[in-house]
């Protein structure tokens, strides 16, 4: 593993595979809190973070509670109460959905809980956008895409430059569209588009822009 | 079959059981103390968020009260009863609150003479900056809503001569609409005083009547048959003193134009 090919995947994961520009993932904050600029930097500077803890936590769910190997928690707890028992016996990869939201929600909460005892401010800034982020699909799939490439699970370094990345990338997807909107409102737009509808175009030409990332050989 | 739903229950009841122990831990040892009154002072307060007391919020207006920084009384939706609630949960005496509601000190609307057409933004703020708007008076209203749209407790609207006025049953003394009109035209009346000079020219008479037809023309009539002496003028401008009005009328009989009305309650009429 070299310092090479974690950047390909930083930069890969923000430009190339945007999580909301390319996979449309995460399209709810993206239009709902993309009015101005400072809230859209809030929900970005959140977002970075609970991905960031996300990754790393649920690396650790998937490769020590669901995964089939030698190091599985159950295998190694049952295996001296019952004998013959093999790894095999404990594959849960297909729960994977629901322990990953689980460990995202308990995380964010927890989360939550630092920020309101140790930087009032920062919680009064994040918010309400902090406990939306429990149940932000671009989270769960950014857990979700940390194991599933190539069938060959990414390893904690990884998933964590890959969730850092998916933050950055959709920091940046944020901030392009509050500019965006933030000057659509002294625009003349006609009547029928104001406000979200012509939010939705932007956003789709936008997407067709990000695009053009897609032949880009990192 | 049976050993695999055991596992899955197994693995994730143990994760939900550990998260759920960590989260209630961690709750308690990094509880942020607050003030219990800060909560019963919010609910108290009608939680409009307008600003008004001039705090982020009712949140930090309630915050400010608990830590004896604010004025209970400094709640303008919420007016007397909210402010004796408030006192009653922290213990104080309430102080008697002077009633006022905004009042827009111009009537001209369509009664006043166009000098130009306007094709901007209808917003009275961009029509002000783009050559003082369509009206010939450049100290009367613009009728295009920014007060309108300011109010959060939708107690401005137009009447039948396109004129902006004040609901005074809906009206809390927020300052909104004082903040946003580019003229400053609107400003805090009692609301038990019910003749208002509605007008803000400080044109002299002859200019006022070629564009107006009820601006204040600067007769002094008013100043004259006034018994208690509340009415002077202001370079030009007739301006009532509210605290020796007593709500006879004499000025709004001898107001030759009608700049002077009768105005209580969300019609306008001319003694």
């Amino acid at each position: 593993m070299d310092f090479g090919e974690l950047m390909s995947i930083f930069i890969g994961v923000i430009l190339v595979n945007n999580f909301v520009l390319s996979r449309f993932l995460g399209l709810c904050p993206y239009i709902g809190v993309s009015r101005d600029t400072s809230s859209a930097a809030g929900m970005g500077m959140a977002v970075i973070f609970v991905m960031t803890m996300a990754s790393a936590a649920t690396w650790f769910v998937y490769n020590y509670m669901l995964l089939p190997n030698e190091n599985n928690v159950l295998y190694l707890l049952f295996r001296k109460m019952i004998p013959g028992i093999t790894p095999e016996s404990f594959d849960l990869s297909y729960l994977e959905t629901i322990a990953f939201i689980l460990v995202i929600a308990g995380l964010v909460q927890l989360v939550e809980m630092f920020i309101a005892k140790f930087s009032p401010a920062l919680y009064r800034a994040l918010g309400i956008y902090l406990p939306l982020i429990t149940t932000n699909c671009a989270v769960l799939g950014v857990a979700q895409l940390n194991i599933a490439f190539s069938g060959q699970p990414f390893s904690l370094l990884k998933c964590v430059v890959q969730g850092a990345g998916a933050g950055v990338g959709f920091m940046i997807a944020m901030l392009l569209l509050s500019g965006i909107r933030e000057r659509l409102e002294l625009a003349d737009v006609p009547p029928s588009l104001k406000g979200v509808p012509i939010a939705f175009i932007c956003a789709g030409l936008m997407s067709l822009a990000f695009f053009g990332f897609m032949g880009l050989k990192i | 079959m049976n050993q695999i739903v055991i596992y899955s229950v197994v693995v994730l009841g143990g994760m939900g059981l550990v998260i759920g122990l960590l989260l209630s831990v961690v709750s308690r040892a990094l509880a942020v103390k607050t003030d219990p009154n800060v909560q019963k002072i919010l609910e108290a307060l009608p939680n409009v968020n307008c600003g008004a007391c001039g705090y982020p919020g009712c949140q930090g207006f309630a915050e400010a009260i608990a830590k004896g920084e604010a004025d209970p009384a400094a709640c303008a939706p919420g007016g007397q009863q909210v402010a004796d609630e408030i006192a009653e949960i922290m213990g104080l005496e309430a102080r008697e609150k002077e009633k006022v509601v905004a009042i827009i000190h111009c009537r001209g609307g369509s009664k006043c003479g166009k000098a130009a057409t306007y094709y901007g933004l209808e917003s009275c703020t961009s029509a002000n900056l783009a050559g003082f708007g369509p009206s010939a008076c450049v100290f009367g209203c613009l009728a295009m809503y920014d007060c309108i749209h300011a109010c959060p407790f939708d107690a401005i609207c137009l009447d039948e001569n396109e004129m902006a006025v004040v609901d005074r049953e809906k009206c809390v003394a927020c300052g909104k609409c004082i903040e946003i009109c580019p003229r400053s035209l609107i400003e805090l009346v009692p609301v038990d005083k019910n003749y208002h000079v509605l007008c803000s020219s400080k044109d002299r008479g002859k200019a006022v009547t070629s564009i107006c037809e009820v601006g204040c023309i600067g007769c002094t009539k008013c100043v004259k048959a006034c018994p208690s002496d509340a009415i002077h003028m202001e370079e030009g401008l007739a301006v009532i003193d509210y605290e020796k009005c007593t709500n006879c009328g004499a000025c709004a009989e001898a107001c030759p134009v009608g700049a002077i009305s009768f105005f209580a309650g969300k019609e306008v009429s001319t003694v």
